[in-house]
């Protein structure tokens, strides 16, 4: 099995203060990590590694700091990286990162390709349906289980309610992971570190064949044009106080209310 | 007169509620774009959705066959692509579902068109269409504009609302051929299993989340929701990581719950897990980033750490309870 895996580097928002400078937040006080996806997506594919044997390529488009993430597939049973980078790559739109991922994809000789659902940072759930269709190949997204045989794919999609939809596809495939469907495998700094002996080749993307026309905000047919604050209907009434004083009236409200 | 094309959407017998959210989103737009609205229904012996939709559309275009009784993105792909380039509508709306998502970026490949996904806002200015999306866990809306004259759209489930429909479309059926897709094929649904508890039928909910950390954390939790009288539910990360079994999950993936109170502890509020609970009686929530947008939709709120106040919200309970 030739397997591709894409990952993305993208900032942890969940509990930061976001501010917003012109056209995107500011990021240098934020923790960045692997797309949450991904790494499930990561580990999907080192399992069907030690099931089937065969070979990872972890590609991920960046500048340089994503050597992190590839570093962190490689340590977790990668084998070897790519990086993509190039200047006119800023403003791309997931669409232009298909576009460029798939002109990279298209000379592996790949069986399967892993991406997640989406990215937890623009949340565009994009990339996977939209790279199969550039590579002409099919696809499955929102995967929670994935069994490889016979040159097939059996994939278990989630649907909405817990529900889930079962189907069957030729390789090669792209398979769009949603959480949740394995345990991805602790790494340690170690591992990292080991794991930087893997070679990690830069392409520009004028070795893809692309011109810098094609990506970035010239290349992507959508466009952020303005960031803003979401305008808030309804505001919690916060309570006030140390834990016990905020508890006690937390407390005094439910029973007011008759929830106690 | 241009066109505006919503895709219908139906599974298990039922059009499904977002089918109805776009059909008003088109209805405004329509407006604003001076564009009827298409509802674009493929299926197989589905006249009575048509004539629901008949209702919420000026045109219901019909494709009926039964290679399209079950969703298939691929062989939904190629009766759409048809369609599309046949009757070049403006604006294509379809559902940021599990449905929509595994659709729509290939549709919008094969025929070119730019697309924004996940949207919560459409606005036309200047004839040229604008969408708004939230990015960075809900924190930030990005106003987003597509180039050329023709889009694609994919919307958020419950971000438009439901208005009566008042319409008499026509319902015209569009005879597509339709070729085989030998290379995906639907094998069937799959309910996921039932557990020993029901949380749709509790009262008092105790919703955990990412931040509970790890599963030795639980059974401090369980206590508290003792106290209450009531269960613990969780958000997607805890079941993701087999903290909590599935049937425990709120939200879009998950149950739909709506208990006399729901206590949500160190979750964030990403919109998947507020369609799970936003009906609730009481909504509290403890979590220790003041912005989070869970305090959006809780009635009370406690701005800190959630290991500090379990402990003594218990006492508290257990004491008031008496
Ligand atoms: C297709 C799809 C379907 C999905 N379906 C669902 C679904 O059904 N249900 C669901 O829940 N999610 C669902 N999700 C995931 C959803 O997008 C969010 O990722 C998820 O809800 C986040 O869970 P969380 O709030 O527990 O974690 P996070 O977003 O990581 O939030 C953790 C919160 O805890 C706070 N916190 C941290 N430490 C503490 C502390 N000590 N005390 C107090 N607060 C603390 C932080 O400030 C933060 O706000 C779905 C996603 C997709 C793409
Ligand atoms: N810059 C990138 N480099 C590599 N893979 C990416 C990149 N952006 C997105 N992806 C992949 O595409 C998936 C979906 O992203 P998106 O469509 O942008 O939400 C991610 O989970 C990644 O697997």
């Amino acid at each position: 099995m030739e397997i591709v895996v894409c990952v993305k580097r993208v900032p942890d928002t969940s509990e930061a203060d976001v501010v917003i400078t012109g056209k995107d937040i500011k990021k240098d006080d934020l923790a960045f990590e692997i797309n949450e996806w991904d790494n499930y997506a990561v580990e999907e594919a080192v399992q069907i590694k030690e099931k089937l044997g065969g070979n990872i390529t972890v590609i991920s488009v960046g500048d340089e700091e994503a050597k992190e993430v590839i570093r962190r597939g490689l340590a977790m049973g990668g084998d070897t990286g790519i990086r993509i980078d190039h200047p006119a790559l800023a403003g791309s739109d997931s669409m232009a990162i298909a576009k460029t991922l798939a002109a990279a994809i298209k000379d592996i000789d790949y069986d399967l390709v892993l991406t997640g659902a989406q990215a937890g940072d623009l949340g565009a759930g994009i990339v996977p349906v939209a790279l199969a269709e550039m590579l002409g190949v099919p696809h499955a997204t929102l995967a929670v289980g994935l069994d490889i045989e016979d040159g097939k794919a059996k994939v278990k999609r989630e649907l909405e309610g817990g529900l889930m939809e079962v189907l069957e596809m030729d390789l090669p495939a792209v398979v769009g992971v949603q959480t949740g469907i394995n345990e991805p495998r602790y790494v340690s700094i170690m591992g990292i570190r080991k794991a930087s002996k893997k070679e990690i080749k830069l392409l520009d993307i004028s070795d893809l064949g692309l011109l810098p026309k094609d990506v970035g905000e010239e290349g992507s047919l959508t466009v952020i044009e303005e960031l803003s604050v979401p305008p808030v209907t309804k505001v919690a009434e916060i309570l006030e106080g140390d834990p016990a004083e905020a508890a006690s009236k937390l407390a005094e409200i439910m029973k007011e209310k008759g929830v106690l | 007169m241009a066109e505006i094309f919503v895709l219908a959407e139906h599974r298990e017998g039922e059009l499904r509620e977002i089918t109805f959210e776009m059909l008003g989103a088109a209805k405004y737009l329509g407006k604003d774009m001076g564009a009827t609205v298409t509802a674009v229904l493929l299926g197989h012996d589905v006249d009575t959705y048509a004539e629901k939709l008949g209702s919420y559309a000026d045109t219901v275009l019909v494709v009926d066959d039964p290679k399209l009784d079950y969703f298939n993105a691929e062989i939904y792909q190629k009766v759409l692509s048809k369609l599309i380039s046949d009757k070049n509508p403006v604006v294509t709306l379809i559902g940021h579902t599990a449905f929509g998502m595994d659709l729509a970026p290939a549709l919008a490949v094969e025929l070119g068109l730019p697309l924004a996904t996940d949207c919560i806002g459409l606005e036309v200015d200047g004839g040229k269409l604008f969408v708004t999306r939230q990015i960075y866990s809900g924190k930030v809306n990005a106003k987003v504009s597509l180039k050329g004259d023709q889009y694609m759209v994919t919307i958020r489930s419950a971000a438009f609302p439901v208005e009566e429909g008042t319409l008499s479309g026509e319902i015209v059926k569009e005879a597509v051929a339709i070729e085989d897709v030998p290379y995906r094929k639907f094998i069937g649904y799959e309910e996921a299993p039932a557990g020993e508890v029901d949380i749709t039928q509790a009262d008092y909910i105790i919703g955990i989340g990412r931040a509970i950390g790890d599963p030795e954390n639980i059974p401090m939790v369980e206590e508290l929701a003792e106290a209450l009288g009531g269960v613990l539910a969780c958000s997607r990360p805890v079941v993701d990581k087999n903290w909590l079994p599935k049937d425990r999950q709120v939200g879009s993936s998950g149950k739909i719950v709506k208990p006399k109170l729901y206590l949500a502890l160190g979750i964030s509020g990403a919109f998947q897990h507020v369609a799970g609970m936003k009906d609730s009686g009481l909504i509290v929530a403890i979590n220790k980033d003041p912005k989070a947008p869970i305090f959006n939709v809780a009635d009370y709120g406690i701005v800190n750490d959630l290991f500090k106040i379990v402990p003594v919200l218990k006492e508290k309970i257990t004491e008031l309870k008496g």
